[in-house]
């Protein structure tokens, strides 16, 4: 049988929530985000590694039927700085920067004024970026709102961490037959079992047995 | 194996020397803002600006006496001279608030991010190294990195440029995650408030971010001899280095510990001392 790694995995795949359900927690968040800012827009990128490329994982506003799946080099735009120097940026007029990147933008076919954008990190890793596009053009800044942003971009790291995870697994397991997806299926459908007496008699008894036979 | 004999421990003072300390170099008992700054243009300060490089004809900018890249390849540390200018607008930014608060400093320019905005920690740790070694007075750190790795290394280099006088000027991040070297007691750290007077700074009796500046909605020089309205403890960072240009300026002699005292002396909510 496989690795302790991808046994690891195999589990992980099938007891980890879906694609969906993460994305869904994503949505959720860039929603409150941007009800909270008062914004036209608000999505989350995800750093691709593979291909260095940023891409909407979660967009709600301008945007969020186009938006969602699109890729672009992940050192290009705002989002690009604020991924590579992991600190967010507050800008008001990013149609006065002259290098601004006006294809990203239009491209996506909405041309933000204001931007807010937070590195989402994880431990030592930035994993990608959340955006506040167009807050009122009357609202001042307030420093709170910069704390407040921070927040946010913690709870989407999160989220997005535990998306990543669960694509990792599932990329272990992809193609894979025999055992170790079997051991995912077997996962999966305990997980959506919840509490079942009699499954958690058996899995007692099977635990019992394996141990005895695990030598020691 | 025998130690060399010391007259004295290492850094001791006789009793003439303690003597010849007074006086030697002005350091008055009690200070004023007058004292400190006033009248200072920054003439003769020599500032850098370690950031995404600067803009040089910027009408906010003006002139920059010199201007790097740092990059490493194959493990060796390559710095030139810089012929792309700013590749964001970050260090512009920087570089026109220095020249609002001290109009006549000496800007110069270390570029550690690329043109795809990927800093790494080893760039940003060998542009600091670089700008120290060039004995700046003053040097604006607005970025900083989370990784614990490089944290040896940009602690020994605050520490040298502290005992060699190079004041090193560092902003807080603006998560609440822990990033360096704006930690460290050798640097003097900056986080925003929300005022609008670009000589109204704060001190900060709760360390360890050490002083408020304006960084809310600040009007920042940008590329392409634009302007922008922006937010951030970057913005605010470059309000204390030009306060520091300007007492540089006007007292060169002055240790990065004395200039710190300086700063909180003279901040907005220090008080007149009795008597």
């Amino acid at each position: 049988m496989a690795d302790d790694g991808r046994l690891h995995d195999a589990v992980a795949a099938g007891a980890l929530a879906d694609d969906a359900t993460h994305r869904a927690l994503l949505g959720s968040i860039v929603q409150v985000a941007r009800a909270i800012f008062h914004a036209r827009a608000a999505s989350v990128l995800l750093l691709d590694e593979a291909t260095d490329e940023l891409v909407f994982e979660a967009v709600v506003g301008e945007g969020e039927d186009t938006l969602l799946g699109r890729r672009f080099p992940s050192g290009t735009g705002i989002a690009g700085w604020v991924l590579g120097t992991r600190q967010p940026l507050v800008l008001a007029d990013v149609a006065s920067d002259p290098r601004f990147s006006a294809d990203t933008a239009q491209s996506t076919g909405f041309v933000p004024k204001g931007i807010m954008a937070v590195p989402l990190l994880h431990g030592e890793e930035a994993l990608g970026v959340l955006e506040v596009l167009d807050r009122p053009a009357d609202a001042r800044f307030r420093v709170e709102e910069v704390d407040l942003l921070g927040l946010f971009g913690i709870q989407a790291a999160a989220a997005l961490a535990l998306l990543r995870r669960a694509r990792t697994a599932a990329a272990a397991l992809d193609g894979q037959e025999g055992d170790l997806a079997a051991l995912a299926r077997i996962a999966t459908r305990l997980a959506a079992l919840g509490d079942d007496r009699a499954v958690a008699d058996f899995l007692g008894a099977l635990d019992r047995l394996l141990a005895r036979a695990t030598p020691e | 194996m025998t130690e060399p004999a010391e007259d004295l421990p290492a850094y001791a003072v006789d009793r003439a020397s303690v003597e010849a300390l007074a006086g030697a170099r002005p350091w008055p008992a009690r200070v004023t803002r007058e004292w400190a700054l006033g009248n200072s243009t920054g003439r003769g300060a020599r500032v850098c600006v370690v950031d995404s490089g600067i803009e040089a004809d910027h009408p906010a900018v003006g002139r920059v006496e010199t201007a790097v890249v740092v990059s490493i390849e194959d493990d060796e540390v390559v710095v030139e001279p810089d012929t792309l200018g700013d590749v964001c607008g970050h260090g512009t930014a920087c570089a026109g608030i220095i020249r609002e608060i001290a109009p006549e400093c000496e800007l110069a320019s270390v570029r550690v991010l690329g043109e795809g905005f990927v800093g790494s920690g080893p760039v940003l740790v060998e542009g600091l190294r670089w700008a120290i070694e060039q004995g700046y007075d003053v040097i604006n750190m607005s970025l900083s990195t989370t990784k614990r790795r490089f944290v040896e290394a940009l602690h020994d280099l605050t520490d040298a440029a502290y005992f060699q006088r190079s004041i090193v000027v560092a902003s807080a991040h603006n998560m609440p995650i822990a990033s360096y070297p704006w930690r460290f007691s050798s640097v003097i750290s900056v986080a925003s408030h929300e005022l609008d007077d670009p000589l109204a700074y704060y001190r900060n009796p709760d360390p360890p971010v050490e002083f408020f500046a304006r960084g809310v909605d600040v009007s920042v020089a940008w590329m392409g001899g634009a302007r922008m309205r922006t937010t951030g403890n970057s913005f605010a960072t470059p309000h204390i280095t030009g306060v520091c240009a300007l007492i540089r300026a006007k007292h060169p002699h002055l240790t990065p510990a004395e200039v710190k005292t300086l700063l909180g002396l003279t901040a907005a909510n220090a008080e007149p001392a009795d008597g």
